[in-house]
């Protein structure tokens, strides 16, 4: 079942379009915000709400990178893997974010904290190497200042 | 028409068409994948690419893709072209990089599009070290079975079954190298045209299930044309045998019937020929019991035989061909020849028959009613009982907004649905309950059958004030007969679509007085396979034949099982002294024969049927079934009346006597000759071979015996052999005996573009079939008499039949897939009739206790009851709680 | 030196408000817009020069001019803003809009009216997080203050705008693509033609601009098409661009200057030169879709004609550089993985000729290249070039492939000699 703030949002994002089906995309990212990724019940939900079938929103929901059809920790960190922030020193990042979470790109920490995920340029070259955690962007960034920037978010 | 030029040599084009169109129909080799003829260009695969030249001292050119590219007058091409060559090898292996290296051993191998491809690109090395992707299938249900590892990323699929045919449940996840092609989790695929993806899949993702439980290669098949016997539209089918079991059955084009594509119950329903429920053998039950001791052929003759002496009652059948009625018809006297089905369902089939004969209204065939640009159904839900009818009707939704769409060509399929959205031709959908086709209506009406005519009625009278006028019609459903009858007045080429399945004449007489109205075609859609054919030839009902048997008659039934068509067949077998049938299939007729003859399936047998066009079609023998004493149902009947001494049947050596008695008999008829050329038909003095000439096998086959190979069976009735022996299919055979789609480098069904004249234009060798219905000449037969409203009666629940894609077809029930797909028997009542789960429902020898089905648009004092699922049907029934 | 696009902009990196972006003339393009007819403004565009700042180049008014304009013209029309911005090396749109989102807003109901649309979207990406917040608080001004919905400034113009957050993927940048993203399906690219003036979003006509064409044209409208023409005295083309600089400099930016800038006096002057230490090999003039450049060209003005010549493009204008220490292989390994993980699965070679190609060259990486990967490799650099496939996101990753292949050809051939990455890279 679809909460009413999400049908709400929902309907809000219908509002802006000619028919219901061209909000599949942001129907699905409402749902996710509410609940941190969307379930097989979700999408089914989803599809009812905009007479869709399940299979086509299948079809949209597994092409985009920021629609989660598994769960996903707390926090999820986005860790740019393209071209400047790679020269900079971007696997160094990656290997103490590693180390420090104790999981692998695309695991969650057992705790439920945080989901590793890689991301294509942040757009925030000039400033790189860089990663995201939720919402925020976090520039310049070396390993060593890894673990009192995670320990922010808990 | 244009000229385009390729390769230095120029050719006419229409400049309408796509350069890869072009080429294929110009039979010029160019690979492809993704382009569909019916589906149209999306420009995905990359394989078709050519060098487009600006002109003649353009040398450099460049690479487009054939398929994306207007065959516009004065382009020049090149195939040959180095590059483009280079660079299609180059897709090839692309393609190829994680394609499984097992066509040796894979299922599609021998009719793989994507083979075929390889080998015309010259591919034939591999340069990929990595290893492959893999990917795990699916359980797609009994018909369709699912190998993701040798997808090619084509985009058929989903193009046909979502695009094309209006399905739900399959399409592609995923991105970039990583894309799946399935449904959202296992399960069975919903449309009743998830068969066609066998075909359009160009490798073997999804093949055919039934295929798999019995496999055998294409080339090992033997093939003949075929007719589907699973309704009335007369779909043209290749079923393919190898050791006396029929394996599967395959599309054959007709462009003005199924093109392309056929229903699953029309792909699937065949297994009924392999059940064992066959009757094998001529048997003589007797005793209580009803033992059955087996008869030699000619036993059998001789016990038949002296019965003709006597008084001798036929009962023919709508799924017999109209040979063998006509053997029957011959044997008792059209006088005591009777149809074999219920006086409602005579009376329907017969009405249908004088409307097309007798108003100006011609039947369209399936690839007009693709054309119409405005549609009124009446009473008909054809996904379930035409099923290739709604697919057609899907079509039909694209016409008028396609017509709206100025430069942008017709095959640009992706731009096209863009510009056009969700705009549709107008549709307009009057039915009992609601239908799979509904999405495709502009707006309409579920409602009893009395009212859907008296919509259909008044449509008739708003358009000619000739037609008769309806009393005290609903404001609103006046308000849409007249939008009805506005729309159709300014379409072009309106067709209305009725049929017999809703039970009422009073909707037949209505759809036609539309169509007469308003100068439209008229799609009549019938109960069986040769309904049509049953109809011309005349004779009585069931209930008829019930008077005309006195007590100790013979009785010879034909391929037919009268308990379910009438509750009274156990009152009218028991008066008869001897019961003969003839049939295919063991069933409760048959348990009652004194003698019972064992008759050939469609695949064992030829005839003709004629379909709800009236269009006359001959069907081949696929087999020649060895070790039984199995023949056609008219050759039985023709030693029957032989034996007997009679001389009508005396000349009857092979199925064009037959017929020529037929034309002779019934010049009316005389068309049925034309359907197909004669046996007598020769290419360069050979008969056409049943088996393509690489088939395998033949004598290992039969090396348990003798590894000598057995002459072939001789065939008088066909010009076809059963062997490999004979002409070949790459010559331009008369349309109606193409035995299968294959040519050198082509031997998937893509081959058929050689075998068109052009790219979706008819076959070289014609249409197959000959119409045996004309419309009437003479004034509108103004039917002045409409229905008043439906009542309520208290107590008392109008049965309306449901038809089901699966279940209401008894032959196709003998396929497990089909059968797994049926419903279970139920009874379908509006919300406020649901009296409980479970109602007790009986009338006219109906009794039944069925769990309930709540139908909101089902209208209160009616009650659906699915046919074939529960006996035959009663018109009244009384309904109440379990 | 005039900087239109980036004057306002705050150097606290606190957004301009509606307020502060009318007190420096903001929306007086608009209100001069709103006083011609359409055709006038599709003129005074045209007449500007102004070419797409999203990486084609081509002229803003001529794409303009193929809206079928008029009363029987499809309708509604839609501009949508291409804020997608996720080409690898490249942040300039996300400047303007978390800067000064007023300017794009008013750039958009500019274009709106000069082919009489009546709704817009912005297509965001969706990292940019801030962005988002600040364009959809200046839409919610601008609304309040009468300069979107019903009848713009009692001018009876009408237009709605709508901010569409991108649920993330290169293709969608990709501008049919981007159309089919927002219909809510998944973003292929679209077979053109038709093109999106005529067949657009949801089948009607539409204008897709990048941001910073947006951008300029409120100081088109405002100052004329001679005042913006003359921005530049170094180029055929007008007005200003931002040029930016990622890589090894000593300090990575991004500058408005005059269009034809060379890549020396963005570099030397903007952005400090080299870091101490490392050496300039190359540079992408505009991004991870363009040909690699090298010192040779550093006088070249980065205009849209000019690198053209020399074999590449100006792209988006954010230039990434590579040192002397940085591995040429590793660079396109890395760039090629970005371009095989964001190939949409439409096309043949993209889809499967992008991931081997990423393989061959994380092998070459590993150490584990072989005699005849650079044979496939140029084999792919040739066949996954324009024309060869369904959209320009394959060419796009061919450049620098190719052009790798080319300038730094050595590298790759000791990466299979030595059978390991001479710069100590490992994929
Ligand atoms: C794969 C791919 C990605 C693209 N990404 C962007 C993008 O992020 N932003 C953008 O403005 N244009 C992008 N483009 C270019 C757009 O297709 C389009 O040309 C541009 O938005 C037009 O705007 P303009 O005329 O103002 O330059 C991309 C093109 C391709 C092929
Ligand atoms: S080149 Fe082909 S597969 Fe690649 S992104 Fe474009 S359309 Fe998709
Ligand atoms: S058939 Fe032309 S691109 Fe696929």
């Amino acid at each position: 079942m679809l909460t009413p703030e999400e049908i709400d949002d929902i309907r809000h994002a219908i509002a802006t379009l000619p028919h219901k089906q061209a909000a599949a995309i942001e129907a699905l990212a409402i749902v996710q915000r509410h609940r941190r990724w969307i379930d097989d019940q979700a999408l089914r939900d989803v599809g009812e709400h905009l007479e869709m079938s399940v299979a086509a929103l299948e079809g949209v929901a597994t092409f985009y990178n920021h629609l989660f059809r598994r769960p996903v920790g707390r926090h999820v960190v986005r860790l740019c893997d393209s071209v400047t922030c790679w020269m900079l020193g971007g696997d160094a990042l990656r290997s103490g974010l590693r180390a420090t979470l104790g999981v692998d790109l695309g695991e969650t920490t057992p705790d439920d904290r945080f989901t590793l995920l890689t991301i294509p340029c942040l757009g925030c070259c000039d400033r790189a190497p860089a990663l995201m955690i939720d919402d925020d962007l976090h520039t310049d960034l070396t390993p060593g200042a890894l673990a009192g920037l995670l320990r922010r978010y808990d | 028409m244009a000229t385009i030029v390729v390769d230095g040599r120029p050719y006419e084009a229409d400049p309408a068409r796509n350069l890869l169109d072009v080429c294929l129909s110009h039979k010029l080799d160019l690979p492809y994948f993704c382009w569909h003829p019916a589906m149209g260009s999306v420009g995905a695969c990359r394989q078709c690419a050519v060098k487009q030249f600006k002109d003649e001292n353009d040398t450099r050119g460049r690479l487009v893709m054939a398929c994306m590219t207007p065959a516009a007058d004065g382009a020049r091409f090149s195939i040959a072209d180095p590059e483009a060559k280079a660079f299609r090898a180059s897709v090839i292996e692309w393609l190829m990089l994680n394609h499984p290296h097992d066509c040796p051993v894979c299922d599609e191998g021998s009719e793989c599009h994507l083979q075929d491809m390889t080998v015309m690109t010259g591919h034939n090395e591999r340069r990929f070290r990595f290893p492959k992707r893999s990917y795990v299938n699916q359980d797609l249900g009994p018909f369709v079975n699912h190998e993701m590892n040798r997808c090619i990323q084509c985009y058929r699929c989903v193009r046909f079954y979502r695009d094309y045919a209006g399905g739900a449940d399959l399409d592609v996840f995923g991105v970039h190298d990583g894309l799946y092609f399935g449904r959202a989790g296992d399960g069975t695929l919903e449309s009743e045209y998830a068969g066609n993806l066998v075909e359009v899949c160009p490798t073997g993702v999804f093949t055919d299930k039934t295929l798999k439980r019995h496999y055998a290669r294409k080339w090992d098949l033997q093939t003949a044309p075929s007719i589907c016997v699973h309704c009335s539209l007369g779909c043209n089918v290749i079923p393919g045998e190898r050791a006396g079991e029929l394996r599967r059955i395959r599309n054959r084009y007709n462009r003005e019937i199924n093109g392309h594509f056929l229903c699953d119950r029309g792909r699937y329903g065949y297994e009924f020929v392999n059940d064992e429920r066959r009757v094998r053998r001529a048997l003589a039950p007797h005793g209580p019991d009803r033992s059955a001791d087996p008869l030699d052929p000619n036993e059998a003759i001789a016990r038949v035989a002296p019965l003709l002496a006597g008084r001798v009652v036929g009962i023919g059948s709508p799924r017999a061909s109209l040979e063998a009625n006509f053997a029957l018809q011959t044997l008792v006297g059209p006088d005591r020849f009777f149809q074999g089905i219920s006086t409602r369902d005579k009376r329907l089939v017969d009405t249908a028959l004088a409307l097309l004969r007798e108003g100006p209204s011609r039947a369209p065939t399936l690839h007009e009613v693709e054309r119409a640009d405005a549609v009124l159904v009446l009473g008909e839900d054809a996904p379930n009982t035409a099923p290739r009818l709604a697919l057609a009707l899907r079509q039909t939704a694209g016409v008028v907004p396609r017509q709206a769409v100025a430069g942008i060509p017709r095959w640009h399929d992706n731009a096209v649905r863009e510009l056009i959205q969700d705009a549709k031709t107008p549709i307009y959908l009057a039915t009992p309950v609601a239908t799979r086709i509904d999405d495709l209506a502009r707006r309409g009406q579920h409602a009893p059958p009395e009212e859907i005519a008296r919509l259909g009625f008044a449509v008739a009278h708003a358009l000619n004030a000739d037609a008769p006028p309806v009393g005290g019609l609903a404001p609103e459903v006046a308000a849409l007969a007249e939008e009805i009858a506005g729309v159709l007045r300014a379409a072009e080429r309106p067709v209305v679509v009725t049929g017999t399945s809703c039970g009422s004449e009073a909707v037949l007489r209505a759809a036609a007085q539309v169509a007469w109205a308003c100068g439209a075609g008229l799609c009549c859609v019938l109960p069986e396979c040769n309904s049509m054919g049953l109809a011309l030839l005349g004779g009585g009902s069931l209930d008829d034949a019930a008077r005309a048997l006195s007590d100790g008659d013979t009785l010879i039934v034909l391929e037919n099982d009268l308990y379910e068509r009438t509750t009274a067949a156990d009152a009218l077998l028991a008066r008869a002294g001897h019961v003969v049938v003839v049939d295919h299939l063991a069933h409760a007729t048959g348990a009652r024969a004194h003698t019972l003859l064992p008759a050939g399936t469609f695949a064992e047998s030829d005839g003709t049927l004629v379909n709800n066009e009236g269009r006359a079609q001959r069907f081949f023998q696929v087999f020649a079934p060895s070790g039984h004493s199995i023949r056609e149902s008219w050759r039985w009947l023709r030693d029957v009346m032989n034996a007997a001494g009679r001389a009508e049947a005396a000349g009857w050596h092979a199925l064009d006597d037959v017929i020529a008695a037929l034309a002779a008999a019934r010049p009316d008829l005389a068309g049925v000759r034309d359907a197909a050329p004669s046996a007598a038909w020769r290419f360069a003095g050979n008969k056409v071979a049943r088996l393509p000439h690489r088939a395998t096998g033949r004598t290992a086959l039969h090396a348990d015996r003798s590894v000598h190979e057995p002459r072939a069976v001789p065939d008088p009735d066909a010009p076809f052999n059963f062997s490999m022996e004979g002409a070949g299919v790459e010559l331009p055979l008369p349309a109606a005996l193409v035995p299968r789609f294959w040519s050198p480098g082509w031997n998937s069904e893509q081959a058929l573009h050689r075998f068109q004249e052009e790219v979706e234009g008819p076959l070289r060798g014609g249409t197959p079939g000959v119409r045996l219905v004309a419309p009437g000449a003479g004034p509108i037969p103004w039917w002045r008499d409409p229905p008043g409203p439906f009542r309520r009666r208290e107590g008392e629940w109008r049965v309306v039949p449901l038809h089901h894609v699966f279940g209401s077809d008894p032959l196709s029930m003998l396929s497990p897939g089909v059968a797994q797909r049926a419903p279970a028997p139920y009874v379908a009542l509006a919300p406020a009739d649901a009296l409980g789960a479970a109602v007790v429902v009986t009338g006219e020898g109906f009794a039944a206790t069925l769990p309930v089905r709540v139908l909101p648009e089902l209208t209160p004092g009616t009650a659906g009851l699915p046919v074939g699922l529960v006996g035959p049907l009663p018109a009244v029934v009384e309904v109440k709680p379990a | 030196m005039e900087t239109p696009l980036t004057g306002r902009i705050r150097a606290d990196g606190e957004v301009v408000t509606l307020a502060e972006y009318r007190r420096a003339g903001g929306y007086e393009g608009l209100r001069r817009a709103l006083g011609m007819t359409p055709a006038e403004v599709q003129a005074e565009v045209k007449a500007s020069k102004l070419r797409g700042r999203g990486g084609a180049g081509f002229p803003t008014g001529i794409k303009w001019s193929f809206v079928p304009m008029g009363p029987d013209a499809p309708r509604p029309k839609y501009v949508v803003c291409n804020a997608d911005e996720m080409e690898p090396g490249t942040f300039k749109d996300r400047l303007l809009m978390e800067g000064d989102p007023h300017q794009l807003v008013e750039g958009m109901i500019i274009a709106a009216h000069a082919i009489e649309a009546s709704v817009g979207y912005v297509f965001l990406r969706w990292a940019y997080r801030t962005a988002e917040r600040r364009l959809r608080r200046a839409i919610a001004e601008a609304y309040e203050a009468g300069l979107l919905g019903r009848d713009i400034l009692g001018r009876g113009v009408d237009f709605d705008l709508h901010v569409h957050v991108s649920a993330g993927r290169y293709i969608c940048g990709e501008e049919t693509a981007l159309l089919n993203a927002l219909e809510g399906k998944r973003a292929n690219p679209r077979a053109k033609p038709p093109y999106p003036q005529v067949s657009g979003l949801f089948g009607k006509p539409t204008v897709v601009n990048n941001v910073e064409t947006f951008v300029n044209l409120p100081h088109i409208l405002a100052r004329g098409a001679q005042w913006f023409d003359g921005l530049s005295t170094l180029s055929a083309d007008g007005g200003t661009k931002l040029y930016g600089v990622s890589g090894r400099a000593r300090r990575p930016g991004l500058w408005e200057l005059p269009i034809g800038s060379t890549a020396r006096e963005i570099l030397y002057e903007r952005a400090g030169g080299m870091r101490d230490g490392y050496r300039l090999r190359g540079f992408l003039p505009g991004g991870a879709s363009t040909d690699f450049l090298t010192e040779a060209h550093l006088d070249m003005p980065l205009d849209f004609d000019t690198p053209m010549k020399h074999g590449s493009r100006l792209g988006t204008g954010t230039m990434i550089l590579l040192d002397d220490r940085t591995c040429p292989v590793g660079m396109n390994a890395n760039l090629q993985r970005f371009f095989a993980q964001e190939s949409c699965g439409w096309c043949t070679p993209c889809r499967e000729g992008l991931p081997w190609v990423s393989r061959l060259l994380d092998a070459m990486e590993r150490g584990d290249g072989r005699p005849g990967d650079l044979e496939k490799l140029a084999h792919h650099a040739h066949f996954l070039g324009p024309g060869h496939t369904f959209c320009a996101l394959a060419p796009g990753a061919a450049e620098p492939l190719q052009s790798g292949l080319r300038l730094f050809r050595e590298d790759f051939e000791r990466h299979i000699a030595e059978r390991r990455c001479p710069y100590g890279g490992s994929a």
